[in-house]
């Protein structure tokens, strides 16, 4: 399979904690499908569902330990003089471009395993809302000095941007 | 006197000039046309009631209706009461609701589009009702509905907040200048009716009164069918079928010539001295939209399969803000093609060779063959259902879909194209609809390219334009992988380079 890109991945790559971060909301996404199951087997459910309860969990487990790493290479962003540039996605990859004249907002969301593992994603929203680029799992402290920066950036350009 | 000043471009004054504008009310003509409107709209049920109760004593009945005339007409008068509006220099705020208390607040610099409506009873009563179209950087519609004002005012308002040259508040511009027309009806246009989707709706609508009738008098429709059809068994089926086939047609094609005549009478393409377009129609209801020229982004060719059949076209505008709406930014009727392209190069000012007639390149042969095969597996696998569900009947009558869905899939590949001419993005797609989209490259505001493992495998990649404008972003389906770089490097100005 060769695969020639329509463009060339972008230049950073995001925070090697993400795929700690990843791994941890697989988790907790199987923990959620799974307890459900086994309270009901415990109490006394059909047998079946031993089988599909051992499914989510092998199937779970082998997606948590396999996709994280893939999303850590794959990920990658990069923010120019001219454009914000994001590239994600494991099966279906999203190359995002938002030339910097066009960004109206710029968010920093730190979800509840973010904080813990000190991570932060960054999303550059532009008058359309088809448009918005999200980098996630940045660093905290690359999250902030970057939202600084486009901020300024942003600032710096006049215009309603649409 | 008003001084023509640059439009103050998001000047953030929170309560800037005229925080003290006078608050106005809607029309009190209002207060008739509630009750009436409601009264006309209740008027088959209270004649039921009144006519169908059982015994002559009995006068409860009587005394409910009199209650839901009265209740109709307080809460009217209630909503007129509590609803207030303004509109201060840079923004249109609207108060409203009795028990629930709702402000709408909308900054002008916002505003795109002003549509006033006039239905029967507001024609009556020389009323219109305003729609203001607004919308942020969410992509929601923000607007507000003024309903109604008087015609006059609704005409101030029109200018007023459209003519952002003039935003001196609670005064209009100078008197307008007289407005140019780009196009009116044509009636040799009606042919084109029977080959919308509103001959469809015809049916809809015709059939749906007809039973609305019928049980409002009491009788099962379902008996008249079943006795209708007992009947008619006897002089075969096939003949029966061939009687309701015809019938659905006249019906449909008479309901879509009505509907024609309803929605496009008078129609009246213009452009304002206070730089909208504008377009006017309609018989019973009155229509008049306008759409800010500086917010317009592009225009659209709607091409539905019938209409392409029979040659005819139509154009929208795709303005920056314009929610994707059936309705909104409808510039034109069905109308022959080289209409369409004309109205389409003077709402831009664009020869059409850059627009709607660009020489569009087509996609590559892969591009073809996943029309074909997102066309064809699951109508093969909907087949196979079928003949697991009945060998009979319904498995072989299935098998019609397979060359149906192949000639749908082909006529996709084929429209597919793409072409950048100077100063547009052009794209087109569809098949049951098609869609040629022009696009200013200027309000290209950003790109996504995506890829799936099976676009991979094919060397394809889809490319969205994302902007502000209609549906927020327009793709370019199944692009070479090597042209997709190229396409954004050539489109964009300030954009990423390789």
């Amino acid at each position: 399979m060769t695969t020639a890109l329509p463009l060339r991945p972008p230049a950073h790559q995001v925070s090697p904690r993400a795929v700690r971060w990843w791994r941890l909301r697989d988790a907790l996404t199987v923990l959620a499908l799974l307890v459900p199951q086994v309270v009901v087997v415990v109490l006394g459910g059909p047998g079946w569902l031993v089988v599909t309860a051992i499914a989510t969990a092998v199937v779970g487990a082998a997606y948590a330990a396999v996709v994280p790493p893939l999303l850590y290479r794959i990920h990658r962003w990069e923010v120019t003089e001219e454009a914000v540039y994001t590239l994600s996605g494991w099966l279906v990859r999203e190359w995002r471009i938002a030339p910097i004249s066009r960004v109206q907002t710029v968010d920093t969301q730190h979800g509840p395993l973010q904080q813990l593992l000190k991570l932060a994603s960054v999303t550059v929203t532009t008058a359309s809302a088809k448009g918005p680029v999200t980098i996630r799992g940045l660093t905290a402290g690359d999250a902030a000095e970057l939202a600084r920066v486009l901020t300024e950036t942003t600032q710096a350009t006049p215009g309603d941007a649409t | 006197m008003t001084v023509p000043v640059p439009a103050p471009t998001g000047t953030p004054s929170a309560h800037g000039q005229g925080a003290d504008t006078p608050w106005r009310r809607l029309d009190p003509r209002m207060l008739a046309i509630t009750p009436i409107a409601g009264l006309v709209r209740l008027l088959p049920a209270f004649v039921i009631v009144l006519f169908t109760g059982r015994g002559d004593g009995d006068l409860s009945r009587v005394w409910a209706s009199v209650g839901a005339v009265g209740l109709v007409v307080v809460l009217g008068a209630l909503r007129w009461r509590f609803t207030r509006y303004r509109i201060t220099g840079d923004r249109v705020e609207l108060h409203s609701g009795w028990l629930r208390r709702q402000r709408r607040s909308v900054p002008r610099d916002r505003i795109r589009t002003v549509d006033l409506t006039s239905r029967l009873e507001h024609r009556v009563f020389g009323l219109s009702v305003v729609k203001v179209g607004a919308a942020t950087g969410s992509g929601h519609d923000d607007g507000l509905t003024l309903n109604a004002v008087g015609r006059a005012e609704a005409d101030r308002l029109r200018r007023e907040l459209l003519d952002r040259t003039a935003a001196t508040p609670g005064r209009a511009g100078p008197e307008p200048l007289p407005s140019s027309e780009i196009a009116r009806l044509d009636w040799a246009w009606i042919r084109f009716a029977p080959l919308t989707f509103s001959s469809l709706a015809g049916v809809g609508i015709v059939v749906g009164t007809l039973f609305n009738l019928l049980d409002d008098v009491g009788v099962d429709a379902g008996d008249i069918g079943a006795n209708a059809v007992g009947d008619l068994a006897r002089a075969g089926l096939v003949a029966v079928l061939g009687a309701v086939a015809a019938t659905v047609l006249v019906v449909a094609v008479l309901g879509s010539l009505v509907l024609f005549a309803e929605r496009w009478f008078a129609y009246r393409l213009t452009r304002e001295p206070d730089g909208t377009l504008r377009v006017r129609r309609g018989f019973l209801t009155r229509r008049s939209s306008s759409v800010s020229e500086r917010r317009l982004r592009g225009v659209e060719l709607v091409e539905p399969i019938l209409l392409r059949a029979g040659r005819a076209a139509q154009t929208r505008a795709l303005a920056a803000g314009l929610a994707r709406d059936t309705q909104r930014g409808v510039l034109q009727p069905p109308v022959p093609r080289a209409e369409a392209d004309r109205v389409a190069a003077a709402v831009t000012g664009a020869d059409p060779t850059r627009t709607t007639r660009a020489a569009l390149h087509a996609h590559p042969a892969a591009a073809r063959r996943r029309r074909l095969t997102r066309a064809l597996v699951p109508t093969a696998a909907v087949v196979t259902g079928a003949f697991l569900l009945d060998a009979h009947v319904v498995g072989p009558v299935s098998l019609l879909l397979l060359p149906i869905m192949a000639a749908v899939a082909l006529d996709r590949a084929r429209n597919l194209g793409h072409a950048v001419t100077p100063g547009y993005l052009v794209t087109r797609q569809g098949s049951v609809v098609r869609r040629t989209v022009a696009l200013q490259q200027g309000s290209i505001i950003g790109w996504t390219v995506r890829q799936s493992p099976f676009q991979r495998w094919a060397g394809v990649v889809t490319v969205e334009a994302v902007t502000a404008a209609g549906a927020g972003a327009y793709r370019i389906l199944d692009l070479a992988t090597a042209d997709a770089a190229a396409l954004i490097a050539a489109t964009t100005q300030d954009g990423i380079r390789r």
